[in-house]
């Protein structure tokens, strides 16, 4: 399925992405749901541990899995050196991530692959949106005074409006942290509905930072709150805190994810960010989305995976499936 | 399929794991494997072989010999010869052995698990993650017991030459368990494999040949269970049976073995409870459910396989289970894409059918996922069976299969009285994030291994095995070591000696003086005394034939009061250990007051002189002392498991325990095995001294003034023969301890196959009671509990 298709892109005017599927919005908090959420850790681990045991992917289907997850990433870029150039550079990388001899070899060349997204701060959203013209690549913005959100709320709304602004077709905004430490649900929910009211057609994907809020039952709790409160994916991390994406963290995710289907018949996405950097891990996140949500997760409008070096080594894995050799890095084109 | 095909539809595709070398080496011995005695591959004396099949295919696999008789003889003499030298080696040599064991499974790791997974029809991920590792952890856990056997078993001997007699659902695992123990600690063995799966161990022998172990310490007999299992049942140079199996063979086995002086532990068959209360992780738990009876197929004899859910919450678990299961694969056990691999043989496959059926006829509801299974080969759908009822069959009937039965309760009280109500107790599965709430449960439920918010882990460490008719014994950890050794100071005893005529009675005629009040010694049942159900009685006579009392004849019905009357008292089992304690030498203490009257009631009955009496008094009452000593001291050990967490190996009482009391020192011998019993919480039957029961019926106003409960202690007078033969068949007396005649332990043991009570019995030994080191503390304590490991994983 070409990748423009599947991926919301700027310009939808109804609550509906391209795929017909029915936007999240606002609804009540229901804090008796929130109170019930139970987790337990071991399980958890115990789940997320068996489950690369129990499937994987092997040579046709392994390298078109892999090739699924270059369509899947939101390539980014998040440094304080950041610089125009920068951005274009991985701009001209998202339009063509996969070296087009080796699409051929596997019987892909007439595909367009390209990257889920590119994902930069505000201030290079004028570079990424300039860069990208024409490709139907939106560009991912992070908002709300990423990476700590300790910034006033009123500015956050600015932030995100001006992102909008420049051309920004998603937003990553970051949660306050404090509103889940202190059990403050209901500011949670406030804030990140007025997030969702700001980013309008704008997908707004909620990074929970999940390394800051330790306890799974946390991580669960802020979950479900970012999606009664309109969340269009809720994401694991920002990438700088100390433990990022993580399985055992992600299966709780999208367990919340499940039950919150079942509750409101919506589908929310999941984006996994930081620390997946090897070709093996993203095959066992995608696994994950499939066992645990279904086939329908592993489109780009409701799975992508925040990345800025996973790329390098899926190109390496797929040139060495097209040849039957080991690849290097200098044999692929940086981003 | 090509790569744009797989990219549209995301299917995962082939993941076969590659099995040539374990076809060249079944190829190698495509002839027929031999049988292994004495180090070498020796060919069946019959010259029969059968055919192994590959459940998922149907195919032939192997030839497997067939051993007779003539077979399982040659290979004990192997056992026999070796087991002398190698009990004789240090534990360093023995723990070197048993290291190189250990690194020799994990060098062909994968050899193991592939032949495993062809042979059993299990799916690879097991044998490859679980199977195959835990073997080695085994070995190497126990090449540690044999490096501190000196030191921690000082007392202890091996048992000698143990007869080993495994399953087919785990086939290279059961082999671990019982093979690691029995040569770290000494003993030498005869392992037969299961019939349908016995390639593992031919691997294992072949290889641990090659490892350095020495001929005739590990002999490998393959064949039937009927004739190489009966073989090595009966088989009288044997000296211990360990099997793993049914509840039917394992009562078939107790039989046969009544009466031979082999010890036994049996690892049975379960109807395990897996609880789900309101305030679970309700995904975490439907994971358990895979983990529990969607593991080897449900081929799992502590498979959580009734499904106890919290009535509030049932309509959405089973839904998120239903769902699960339609993500469960089944397929070719060497696919590394699959949950479930193939049902052993058609034979199971058809029986698991039967059942399920018989389940919708009593009015369960059927679910099946409605998921593809591979053709040609023999497999079953998960399968689970909602809304079922205590009396349904499949509730009560271990299926062994990929089927799981559910059903509701209200409140933890039901949960609990509902995960009891079977006659299995070997695992339960405890689901609540209410910490509080999940340890009560757990130490009301009766099982051997309970897991909190977890299910099927296993270890080294950690000891396996069941309650009630889930069998007796315990595999891994300590508690398990024991199993494969016997006290030194038992091993000296020596056969009784032939019991003296009875003297004639001389009946003195009464004079004019004031006569005596008659005391006529009633039963001591609930606390009272009652009198005989048959109101009987019979003379007590001294050596010399004088009349020295009369004591009530108990009957059938006697037995019957005095074992309710204990289940009754069930109080005792909860009430604290320093209570208990107190208890204990408060007892002490009012048998000390009336030490005299004891004594003289001991020199009349025995014709001892009075100073030996008396030091039975003084004996008896230290010995009281002792348990009360011990009451609160003979605890369990933590477990340290490869795990975050702990396992808690309780000391539990057995429960309801039965005592036939030898002759010889009635006083001594009475207080040496009643106080050990209640000392941890166990309410007894006693049965005294046949010829001596005087100082047992005395003794009921001691009790009576001790602050001992009702029910606690009941003691029944009468013929042993007979009450031991109603105690034996008893379906609520929970073990039974016989001390006296060879034949009164055979009888024992022999009937207590209906409810597979665990049974201690001297086999006609002499005791010399005043041994400390024969009759006194954890020698006996071991047999008055019940070891019940606790699994809690920690983490928030």
């Amino acid at each position: 399925m070409p990748a423009d298709s599947s991926v919301p892109t700027s310009g939808p005017t109804s609550e509906t992405s391209s795929n017909h599927e029915r936007r999240n919005v606002p609804g009540p908090l229901e804090l008796e749901v929130i109170e019930g959420l139970r987790v337990n850790l071991s399980a958890v681990e115990r789940r997320a541990a068996s489950l690369p045991g129990r499937r994987t992917v092997k040579k046709d289907a392994q390298a078109a899995w892999l090739l699924k997850a270059v369509t899947e990433i939101d390539l980014t870029t998040l440094s304080g050196d950041d610089t125009p150039e920068r951005v274009k550079r991985i701009c001209a990388k998202a339009r063509q991530p996969v070296r087009q001899d080796i699409l051929d070899a596997l019987g892909m060349g007439d595909r367009r692959i390209t990257t889920g997204a590119v994902c930069v701060y505000g201030t290079m959203v004028p570079h990424a949106v300039a860069a990208l013209e024409g490709s139907g690549i939106p560009v991912a913005a992070v908002s709300t005074g990423f990476p700590a959100g300790l910034v006033p709320h009123d500015l956050k709304l600015k932030e995100i409006e001006r992102s909008i602004a420049e051309g920004a077709s998603e937003i990553d905004i970051v949660i306050t942290r404090e509103h889940v430490l202190t059990g403050n649900w209901q500011a949670l929910y406030n804030e990140m509905r007025d997030y969702r009211q700001a980013c309008g057609e704008a997908h707004v994907k909620a990074i929970l930072a999940t390394g800051d809020l330790k306890t799974l039952r946390n991580v669960a709790r802020a979950s479900m709150v970012c999606m009664m409160a309109g969340a269009d994916f809720i994401k694991t991390s920002t990438g700088k805190e100390g433990v990022n994406a993580t399985l055992p963290v992600t299966l709780v995710m999208v367990r919340m994810i499940r039950d919150y289907q079942e509750m409101t018949g919506i589908k929310v996405g999941y984006k996994p960010a930081g620390g997946i950097s090897l070709a093996k891990d993203v095959l066992n996140y995608q696994i994950l989305m499939k066992e645990e949500l279904g086939r329908r997760w592993l489109e780009p409008d409701l799975f992508r995976v925040g990345a800025s070096s996973l790329l390098a080594d899926i190109e390496r894995q797929l040139e060495h499936h097209v040849t039957g050799a080991y690849s290097a890095f200098n044999r692929h084109p940086l981003g | 399929m090509s790569v744009a095909s797989y990219f549209d539809d995301l299917s995962y595709g082939p993941a076969p794991e590659a099995d040539g070398d374990v076809r060249a080496w079944l190829k190698r011995h495509e002839p027929g494997f031999g049988l292994f005695i004495g180090g070498k591959f020796v060919a069946p004396s019959s010259g029969e072989f059968h055919t192994a099949h590959e459940p998922a295919t149907g195919k032939d696999l192997a030839r497997i010999a067939m051993a007779t008789k003539v077979d399982v003889d040659a290979a004990v003499a192997a056992a026999r010869k070796a087991q002398g030298p190698w009990s004789r080696l240090s534990g360093h040599a023995r723990a070197r052995h048993l290291y190189a064991l250990a690194r020799m499974i994990q060098r062909h790791a994968r050899l193991f698990a592939v032949l495993e997974s062809l042979d059993n029809g299990k799916p690879i991920r097991e044998t490859r993650d679980i199977d195959v590792p835990l073997a080695a952890r085994h070995f190497y856990h126990h090449a540690g017991w044999a490096q501190l056997q000196e030191r921690e078993f000082p007392d202890h001997q091996p048992v000698g030459v143990v007869g080993q007699i495994i399953p087919w659902n785990f086939p290279f695992l059961m082999l671990a368990w019982k093979v690691a123990p029995a040569l770290a600690l000494g003993n030498t063995v005869v392992l037969k494999p299961a019939e349908f799966t016995s390639l593992t161990a031919l691997l294992f022998a072949e290889l641990a040949a090659e490892a350095g172990l020495p001929a005739g310490v590990l002999n490998v007999v393959t064949g039937s269970g009927s004739v190489a299992g009966t073989a090595i049942v009966e088989h009288e140079g044997i000296d211990k049976i360990a099997f793993t199996g049914s509840t039917e063979v394992g009562r078939l086995i107790r039989e046969r073995t009544a009466g031979s002086g082999k010890s036994l532990t049996l690892e049975l068959g379960g109807k395990s409870p897996f609880i789900v209360f309101d305030d679970a992780d309700l995904d975490g738990a439907v994971e358990g459910v895979v983990d529990a009876i969607w593991f080897n197929q449900g081929q799992v004899c502590c498979a959580g396989s009734r499904l106890l859910i919290q009535e509030g919450v049932a309509p959405r678990f089973l839904a998120k289970l239903k769902r699960r299961m339609g993500t469960l694969v089944t397929g070719h056990p060497l696919d590394k894409c699959i949950d479930l691999g193939a049902i052993v043989d058609e034979s199971q496959r058809r029986r698991i059918d039967a059942l399920v059926q018989k389940g919708v006829a009593e009015g369960g509801e059927l679910y099946q996922a409605d998921i593809a299974l591979p053709t040609g080969g023999c497999f079953y759908k998960p399968t689970l069976i909602s809304g079922v009822h205590p009396a349904s069959t499949v509730a009560q009937e271990e299926i062994f299969g990929p089927v799981a039965v559910s059903m509701t309760f209200r409140t933890p009280d039901e949960a609990i009285q509902l995960a009891n109500n079977t006659r299995y107790g070997l695992a339960a599965s405890i689901w609540s994030e209410t910490i509080g709430l999940a340890l009560e449960v757990a130490a009301k439920v009766q099982a051997g291994v309970v897991w909190v918010n977890a299910t099927n882990l296993f270890d080294a460490a950690v000891g396996f095995g069941g309650y009630r008719e889930s069998g007796y014994g315990r595999e891994g950890g300590k508690e398990g070591a024991y199993e494969y050794l016997k006290p030194k100071a038992w091993a000296a005893r020596k056969p009784r000696g032939a019991r003296p005529a009875l003297p004639e009675a001389r009946v003195a005629s009464g004079g004019f003086d004031l006569p005596g009040i008659d005391r006529t010694a009633k039963l001591f049942i609930g606390g009272k005394q009652a009198r005989p159900d048959g109101n009987y009685s019979q003379t007590v006579l001294g050596p010399k034939g004088q009349v020295l009392g009369e004591v009530g004849v108990g009957s059938r019905k006697d037995i019957r009061n005095a074992v309710a009357a204990a289940r009754g008292a069930e109080g005792w089992s909860r009430a604290t250990a320093h209570n208990r304690a107190q208890v204990l030498y408060y007892i002490a203490e009012n048998l000390s007051a009336r030490t005299a009257e004891f004594a003289a009631r001991i020199a009349a009955m025995t014709g001892t002189t009075a100073a030996k009496a008396t030091a039975e008094v003084d004996a008896s009452i230290a010995r009281l002392f002792t348990y009360g000593a011990w009451a609160d001291k003979y605890e369990g050990v933590v477990h340290t498991p490869p795990l975050r967490g702990v396992a808690l190996a309780m000391h539990e009482p057995v429960g309801t325990v039965g005592i036939v009391c030898p002759d010889e020192a009635p006083l001594l011998a009475f207080i040496s095995l009643v106080a050990p019993a209640i000392a941890l919480g166990n309410r007894v039957v006693v049965v005294p001294s046949e010829r001596h029961p005087l100082a047992a019926t005395d003794f009921y106003s001691v009790l009576e003034t001790s602050d001992v409960p009702a029910g606690v202690v009941n003691i029944v007078t009468g013929s042993p023969a007979e009450l031991t033969k109603t105690l034996a068949e008893h379906n609520d007396l929970d073990s039974l301890w016989v001390f006296g005649p060879k034949e009164l332990s055979a009888l024992a043991e022999r009937l207590s196959v209906a409810n597979l009570k665990r049974t201690l019995t001297d086999n006609g030994l002499a005791t010399d009671w005043f041994n400390p080191a024969e009759a006194e503390g954890p020698i006996l304590l071991r047999h008055a509990v019940n070891v019940k490991n606790i699994w809690i994983p920690y983490g928030e």
